[in-house]
Parts: structure tokens; C-alpha cells; sequence
């Protein structure tokens, strides 16, 4: 379905990604971890659209979409949740939801939508009329999952979804997360937390410096001793 | 003194709006650019005096053929409205593709001098046609409207003067107005509004619902000299002459009244330059009075950038803005 191969990326002078290959097959969850700083989200940034790639190529099934500005990566089915949600704060949740059915134009299927996504997410049901800014850390990313729903992906890709979440509430979080994918939809998981990460995976990338260090399969990668020691621990 | 104050009343609140809604609607063009780009888009004050010229140059033209004399006045004026405000939109749209577009990225403080630059080439380039087609750079148009009415403002209370009003006054609040809530409709109620408060809060991530920032970005700029070249064909109307001067102290002052009412606030920018518009009126009718003739009229200006440093000083964030917390 997705296809990196010998990804490079700069920011200004920096290589942020040192020829990075990554494939996602359709329905599986695959995850990338790696420290702070190390390219997993300019990966994703990567594949949307976001930062431009300097050499490699980007295929989404079988299409180029190296260099594609976002707005067109995500018209493909990608949708991207970013690192720190990044709702729009000072739209209300009903408003944020409806910028992730942008591209649709019946009324009908974006009311569908929203109640699949009332499904996942309960809680924004009550708060439709509230500013995105004033919920919780949980709420935005409930809002930000959701807002991604709305395009009705085929690749969900997720920055970091349980960052400064309590645990409880990550835990619901991967409990989605999963069920999304069972739904048929592939997942692409940025996380720094590394042990729940790999558990729901099928696969993983361990990412070191803008380089892959290791791959493999959920299992073989929560048992290796490098990946115990440096990101388990 | 205070009952001669009260005498004005009426006189000023007339005069007040009208002038205000005039500052108001060039302040929104200045508030939404600030808003989706945190440029401030001094040039704005010249596509409001394009707009003065081209509603000017299209009316003499008309006049010339003889159709102003035929036609009802208020269809002139609409027909030259929106002639005016396609034209000038497609002016600012395309300053924005050739002039900031290209240094989206650069220090903030670099667009700022392009804008001022874009001012200067503006002003040139309208002096230079009209020396060229009237040999005189100062154009005085036809007048639509001539009538004046009067308010018997006595007559709800012998404290108030009656009060007189040219209906170009009336035209002018009320086509103001309407394009005030025209706009709030537009950026409350509608998608494309939406996807511009988005690409306003985050720009980065309303790329990522789908949304083509550099598309939303044209149409801002696209409403925004629209609305301003409307308001000066509404100038030229109120006022018969026009320069190709008058965009800088009159953008200078809607500046003012959008940092009254936090920048990047259309609904703020509205009220400032209503504020303004008031306080300017007030203070030139009665400045004289209230200094014991020290200071005269002409110091209107002065009170209304006083205005402008103080909110500064105060309250920078202005009357409806949110103080502004570093994003770390």
C-alpha cells in the first residue's frame, strides 16, 4: 500500500532522514519508534506532504505521491493526525469535524460520518457547540482522531497519540486505535511509547538518527534485547 | 459647555458612522490578511484608492456615453460597486501571488517593506495614469447624489440640533453595513469561511483536512480588496475629489481602528472602526470647545493616533483580542 524507498529529508542544512525505507501492507498496524529527535514524525511529514523529500520516492498504492503538497496526499486517503493534535482552538469541536469532511460535499454522508465517529468517541457527542481549545489533552486527541475519521481514511497515520495522556486515557486510546483497524482500516503509529506501541503492531521500525536500526515483527522487536534496553527500559 | 456638547450630538453620531463604517470596512481587509498571514498588508490602503479611481474613472466614462443621466442613480452606483470591487480584488489577489506569495517564508519584517514598496508603486502608477488621461492628478467625479435631508433632532429634545445629512451619508452606511455583515455571513456561516479561520489558527494542519492553503489565501485577499476598492468608490462618492494620496493617512486610520479592535478580529476590526470613526467625529466637533480653543479641529488626526499609541501601550492585544501567549 505505501512504499519509502531511500527517503531523504532536510530542515534547512540538517538531514532529518538519511535514506529511509518503510513499507505498510494494506490492514495491518505498523508502528515506528525512536527517540526524541530521531525523524519518526518527519517520516509522516514525509509521506503527507508536509516537508519536501530531497531524494527517494514516496508510493501510495502505486501512485507517486513524492512531493504532493498535503492537500492533495490527503484527498488520496491519507490522513495525517499530527504531533500535539493541533486542533484548531478557537473552532468549536462541530466545526473541527466538519474541516476533516472538507472534500465532501453531500450533506448526508458527512452527517453519516459523524455519528461513526460518535461511535468511537462518545464524548464529543455533548460537546459539539465548545471551542476545540477549551477540552482536555484527551479530548483534543479524541477530536483529532475523530476530525482524521471524517475523511474516511484508507491510512490513518498517527503522531504520538499518547503523548502527556494519563495512562488510563491511552489505554482507550489503543483500544481505538485497534478496533479502527479491525474495521480495515491500516494504520501508521508514531510513538515514544515504545512497549504499547509494539503490542498492537504487526510491525515495527526502530528509527535512530534519521536512519531504520532495526525492523520486524511486533513481537521479535518487544524481545530484542537492543530495542528492551533502549526503549523499554 | 456640556449642553453645547449635547447640541452636536446628533450631527456627530451621523457623521460619526458614516466615517466609521468607512474605517471599519478598510479595517477588516487589514485584520483578515493579519489574521491568516501575521502580515500587515500596508498596500491595503492603496487598493482603497485604486478603488476610488477606478469607480471614478468608470463613472466619468459613463457620464461621457450619457448613461449616468439615464439610469437611476442607485443602479449606477451598484453597477460601479461591483465592477469596482471584481477589479480590485483581482488586484490584491494578484499582489499577493507576485509580491508576498514568493517570500511566505522569509522574516516577517520583509514582506512588511514589499507591502510599503507595493504602496509606493500603487500611488505611482494611478498618479501617473490620471496626469495622463486628465492631466491632473487631483480628479473630481460626478456627484450621484445630491440631496440632503435634515433630522429634527429638536424635536425628540431641545437639547439636540437638528442635524443634516447628504444621502450619499445614507448610501454610504447603509452599503457599508451590508458588506460588514455580508462578510460575517461569509467567514461565520459558510465552508470556504471556515477553511479560512482554519488556515487563520493553523495552516500547517488545514492543509492536512483536504484544504488548499494557497487557494484560501487568494480568496482572503481576493474578499478583502474587493471590500476596500468598494469602499473607495463610496469615498469618491461622499467626498468628489479624490488623489492618489488619500489611501495613506485613510489606511493609516483603519490600521488604527483594526489594532482598537485586536488585530486579526473581523468582528473587532468592525467595531473599532466604528469606535474610531465616533471619537474622530466627536473630537473635531468639539475639541475647540473643550480646549478653550487651543486646539482646533484639525487635530482630529492627532487624537485618533493617540488612540493608536495608547492601545499599544495598554492594551495591545486590543479590545477583543486574547493576549497573545508564546507558542513554546
Amino acid at each position: 500500500m505505501l512504499q519509502l524507498n531511500n527517503v531523504e529529508t532536510f530542515y534547512g542544512g540538517i538531514q532529518a532522514l538519511k535514506g529511509i525505507d518503510v513499507a505498510v501492507e494494506k490492514g495491518e498496524i505498523v508502528t515506528l519508534i525512536g527517540s526524541n529527535g530521531a525523524g519518526k514524525s518527519t517520516t509522516l511529514k514525509s509521506i503527507s506532504g508536509l516537508t519536501k523529500v530531497k531524494a527517494g520516492t514516496i508510493f501510495y498504492n502505486g501512485t507517486d505521491i513524492s512531493n504532493k503538497p498535503a492537500h492533495e496526499t490527503t484527498l488520496l486517503g491519507i490522513a495525517h493526525v499530527p504531533e500535539g493534535r493541533r486542533i484548531f482552538p478557537r473552532l468549536t469541536v462541530k466545526e473541527n469535524l466538519l474541516m476533516g469532511a472538507f472534500s465532501v460535499k453531500s450533506k448526508q454522508v458527512i452527517e453519516e460520518r459523524m455519528q461513526q465517529v460518535f461511535h468511537y468517541f462518545p464524548k464529543l457527542k455533548g460537546r459539539l457547540e465548545q471551542k476545540g481549545g477549551t477540552m482536555s489533552g484527551g479530548e483534543q486527541q479524541m477530536l483529532a482522531i475523530g476530525r482524521a475519521l471524517m475523511m474516511k481514511p484508507d491510512l490513518l497515520m498517527l503522531d504520538e497519540p499518547s503523548m502527556g495522556l494519563a495512562p488510563i486515557i491511552v489505554e482507550q486510546i489503543f483500544e481505538i486505535i485497534k478496533e479502527l483497524n479491525d474495521e480495515g482500516i491500516t494504520i501508521l503509529l508514531v510513538e515514544q511509547n515504545a512497549y504499547q506501541a509494539l503490542q498492537i503492531a504487526d510491525r515495527g521500525y526502530v528509527i535512530q538518527t534519521g536512519e531504520i536500526k532495526l525492523k520486524g515483527n511486533g513481537h521479535e522487536l518487544i524481545t530484542n534485547d537492543e530495542v528492551r534496553e533502549a526503549y523499554l527500559a | 459647555m456640556f449642553n453645547e456638547v449635547l447640541h452636536t450630538i446628533p450631527q456627530v453620531l451621523i457623521d460619526g458612522l458614516t466615517l466609521g463604517a468607512v474605517y471599519a470596512v478598510i479595517a477588516i481587509g487589514y485584520t483578515m490578511v493579519y489574521g491568516i498571514l501575521e502580515l500587515i498588508n500596508f498596500a491595503h490602503g492603496e487598493i482603497f484608492m485604486s478603488g476610488a479611481f477606478i469607480g471614478t474613472a468608470i463613472l466619468l466614462v459613463l457620464t461621457g456615453i450619457g448613461w449616468v443621466s439615464s439610469l437611476p442613480a442607485i443602479v449606477m452606483l451598484i453597477a460601479v460597486l461591483l465592477i469596482t470591487a471584481v477589479l480590485t480584488g483581482f488586484l490584491g489577489m494578484g499582489i499577493e501571488r507576485v509580491a508576498y506569495r514568493p517570500l511566505r517564508n522569509a522574516p516577517r519584517l520583509i514582506p512588511l517593506i514589499t507591502a510599503i514598496g507595493i504602496s509606493f508603486l500603487l500611488q505611482d502608477i494611478v498618479r501617473f495614469i490620471a496626469e495622463l488621461k486628465k492631466g491632473n492628478y487631483i480628479v473630481t467625479g460626478p456627484s450621484l447624489f445630491t440631496h440632503q435631508l435634515s433630522i429634527k433632532a429638536s424635536s425628540v429634545s431641545s437639547i439636540f440640533n437638528d442635524a443634516t445629512i447628504k444621502t450619499s451619508f445614507v448610501i454610504v452606511l447603509v452599503t457599508a453595513v451590508i458588506m460588514m455583515i455580508g462578510l460575517d455571513l461569509f467567514v461565520n456561516r459558510t465552508k470556504w469561511g471556515m477553511a479560512m479561520r482554519a488556515v487563520a489558527q493553523d495552516r500547517e494542519t488545514a492543509s492536512l483536512m483536504t484544504i488548499n492553503v494557497n487557494k484560501v489565501i487568494s480568496i482572503t485577499f481576493f474578499i478583502g480588496s474587493a471590500l476596500g476598492g468598494a469602499t473607495g468608490v463610496l469615498f469618491a462618492v461622499q467626498y468628489g475629489t479624490i488623489d492618489p494620496y488619500i489611501g495613506f493617512i485613510l489606511g493609516l486610520k483603519a490600521f488604527t481602528a483594526a489594532v482598537l479592535g485586536g488585530i486579526g478580529n473581523i468582528r473587532g476590526a468592525m467595531f473599532g472602526g466604528l469606535l474610531l470613526g465616533l471619537l474622530e467625529m466627536f473630537a473635531s466637533a468639539n475639541l475647540t470647545l473643550l480646549s478653550h480653543g487651543i486646539f482646533g479641529a484639525e487635530y482630529k488626526d492627532v487624537f485618533a493616533f493617540i488612540i493608536l499609541i495608547l492601545v499599544l501601550l495598554f492594551k495591545p492585544e486590543g479590545l477583543f483580542g486574547k493576549p497573545v501567549t508564546e507558542k513554546v
